[in-house]
């Protein structure tokens, strides 16, 4: 599914953070976004993904069609890593977390309940869990914070896979996965003129 | 959306789930007022329908910021949002979950503790049959109230502020039908306030729930 973004503008605590933010995101294709830390990229995906709505400008893929990670995993500690998948995988209406366990090494750990894992097996989870929404656009917001370098290759060849089926990704990350086909998008360049002018209503909406 | 709802109570279950909170918050209140009171059985005759319904109320109300505020701490409230389920589906799944996790064991102990207050017999039926119509009142109220505070740290105090007055209707009318009960008189007019109460919240409130969510999500 192709995704067209035409012209967002996203608000963070009604201050414009980017405007006239444009991009196309073939079916099959990966995009990173790059840009100073504050500069409103998770606003940028948590807008896309239907989590707040824009300002202005329209998003053409419907909100059916996207998985989005955050910087939380949403993991419950007391349910072991089996549950937690297996719960998302119902929620999607999807059978069948064993690929998923499989694609980032957590078979082994099925039954250990979430809170024991470390900070890396836990983000491993949450990037496991894209796996079992079956959704065609992955929305990632730094995927591969705590994650080593081996995760970091699973979480590569989880993102291939996913390419080659037909899917995409739109992420937002500092290190280079080495992605060959992804192209990069500077946000830099939408950021919002600063406005001086504050609506005085706006203060109390 | 099941699979919601067992997860949900299977969480309340487990370890530091918070389940027996409200029941043992009502315990603690049943137990206590007898010994405030003093040994006098009439006096305790008199005020226990109404002791009983305010410990429900109390307890109920003890462990509604869980509701939503650890789903909003871990992320999962923002994976929820983006999910197949609607919204409305989401907070009702959340008050169904609280309320078999709170309201009815609160109606289950209800009838229990009544004897410590000397609730007379013809009172016991009446007793539960106000909780079991006005605690799914108490969890959608609360429910409502928890999506109101979402996004507020620590927001307990300012949540119970804004649940407290939307109580006082379910509390008036469920404490009428079990003292009137308890007195032997007729109380169909309470009771049918009772469950009209209910029927309202849990036809409208889920509505304004997922609304003020989505607000609060952004």
């Amino acid at each position: 599914m192709e995704l067209r973004v035409t012209d967002l503008t996203v608000t963070r605590g009604m201050l414009r953070v980017l405007c006239g933010v444009s991009f196309t995101l073939a079916s099959g294709g990966a995009l990173i976004l790059r840009g100073p830390n504050g500069i409103g990229k998770t606003t940028l995906l948590r807008s896309i993904s239907g989590l707040q709505p824009p300002l202005d400008g329209s998003i053409s893929a419907p909100a059916e069609s996207f998985a989005y990670a955050g910087h939380a995993d949403g993991l419950k500690a007391t349910l072991s890593v089996a549950e937690n998948l297996e719960f998302w995988s119902s929620i999607f209406g999807r059978g069948g977390v064993g690929t998923a366990l499989e694609a980032f090494e957590l078979t082994p750990l099925a039954a250990r309940p979430a809170g024991m894992l470390s900070a890396g097996q836990k983000r491993r989870l949450g990037l496991a869990r894209l796996l079992v929404t079956g959704r065609p656009i992955w929305i990632l917001d730094e995927p591969t914070v705590s994650l080593d370098a081996d995760a970091v290759a699973m979480f590569v060849a989880a993102i291939r896979a996913h390419l080659g089926a037909g899917g995409s990704a739109l992420m937002a990350t500092h290190i280079d996965l080495g992605i060959a086909e992804a192209r990069v998008l500077d946000v830099t360049q939408f950021r919002a003129p600063a406005s001086g002018a504050f609506e005085f209503d706006e203060a109390f909406l | 959306m099941i699979a919601l709802l067992i997860r949900d109570v299977r969480l309340a279950i487990r370890a530091g789930g918070g389940f027996g909170l409200g029941l043992a918050f009502f315990l603690i209140v049943v137990v206590l007022v007898p010994f405030g009171v003093g040994p006098r059985t009439e006096l305790l005759t008199s005020i226990a329908p109404g002791i009983l319904w305010l410990g429900a109320l109390l307890a109920c109300l003890l462990s509604l910021d869980r509701i939503l505020a650890l789903d909003w701490e871990d992320g999962s409230l923002d994976l929820l949002a983006t999910s197949p389920l609607p919204m409305e589906g989401v907070v009702s799944m959340k008050a169904l979950a609280h309320w078999l996790t709170t309201g009815l064991p609160l109606v289950i102990a209800a009838p229990v503790l009544a004897i410590m207050l000397n609730l007379p017999p013809q009172g016991f039926g009446p007793l539960v049959l106000s909780l079991i119509l006005g605690t799914p009142a108490l969890s959608v109220i609360g429910t409502f109230g928890a999506a109101l505070t979402v996004g507020v740290k620590r927001g307990g105090l300012l949540l119970s502020l804004l649940v407290l007055p939307l109580y006082v209707p379910t509390l008036i009318f469920g404490a009428e039908v079990s003292r009137r009960g308890a007195e032997g008189m007729d109380f169909s007019t309470p009771l049918a306030m009772l469950a009209g109460i209910t029927c309202g919240t849990i036809a409208i409130l889920p509505f304004a729930s997922a609304a003020v969510l989505r607000v609060n999500l952004r």
